[in-house]
């Protein structure tokens, strides 16, 4: 305790481990979670805005970037984030009306949201002309 | 009669409600409304930029409702974001000069992203 610089001798609520998890748990840490992850996405939403006013040499220094492997990774993340903490965030206006608090309905949705995330991240990725993958290899 | 419950160590020490809690709760949630109604457009519309090179992205962010779109998503999220992670730093952070430093960045942080994305967008939509 001396050593966390914790002086509050009031009892603490229990730390994360000692819980079980469970699916509503899991996504209340990831709207968490995606929401600093979209500060950082915004960020980079604005350094591409400012990379096309910049002139069509940093344009293409971003794009080297943004399409180099790390890059692609990071600008996954960022989709499968974004889409996964609008549909949570809507849920979190339904709950501020006091809908939605059925344990099995809750759970459903969450671990739906969590795979349409990254289902919805792959669809956008194809249209974008981003992934390995066309459409007209697809059939679309 | 003291009007106030608190104790006096209390009311000297400064700590409680900054009375603005209602408002950053209401913030948060306005912004939240305005985001789901723009980040599906600007999802959508970035498809379209992307695919077409520096020349696509120019044009894209050239256009004039375009260019209002962008700079009204992005002054949404970036209050949105601001108010959000103030949250997550007060959450985490219990030694004062961290909090505070990490507040304060928190804040030059947001109007630097919004003033660089303001400038990029009118500088595009105007010359």
């Amino acid at each position: 305790m001396a050593q966390s610089g914790w002086t509050d001798k009031r009892p603490m609520s229990p730390h994360v481990q000692v819980w079980r998890w469970h699916t509503t748990m899991l996504g209340s840490i990831l709207h968490r979670a995606t929401g600093v992850a979209n500060y950082l996405g915004l960020i980079l939403l604005a350094g591409w805005l400012f990379a096309a006013a910049s002139g069509p040499e940093a344009y293409s220094a971003f794009e080297r970037v943004a399409s180099s492997i790390p890059g692609s990774v990071v600008l996954f993340g960022f989709t499968v984030s974004i889409l996964y903490h609008a549909m949570s965030g809507a849920r979190h206006l339904v709950w501020d009306m006091g809908h939605g608090f059925n344990p099995k309905l809750a759970s459903l949705l969450g671990g739906l949201m969590i795979l349409l995330a990254a289902v919805g991240a792959g669809a956008i990725w194809i249209a974008a002309g981003l992934a390995p993958v066309s459409l007209e290899a697809m059939g679309g | 009669m003291s009007e106030s419950i608190r104790t006096p160590l209390g009311k000297v020490r400064g700590l409680g409600s900054a009375k603005k809690g209602v408002e950053h709760f209401i913030a948060q949630r306005a912004t939240a409304v305005a985001l789901l109604i723009l980040t599906p457009w600007i999802l959508i519309s970035l498809i379209g930029a992307v695919r077409g090179g520096y020349d696509g992205a120019i044009a894209w962010i050239g256009e004039p409702i375009n260019a209002a779109l962008i700079l009204v998503t992005i002054g949404a999220g970036v209050h949105h974001m601001r108010i959000g992670l103030q949250v997550v730093i007060e959450d985490y952070i219990s030694k004062t000069s961290s909090k505070l430093s990490l507040l304060i960045l928190n804040t030059f942080i947001s109007v630097l992203v919004f003033v660089a994305a303001a400038v990029a967008v009118l500088k595009l939509a105007i010359a």
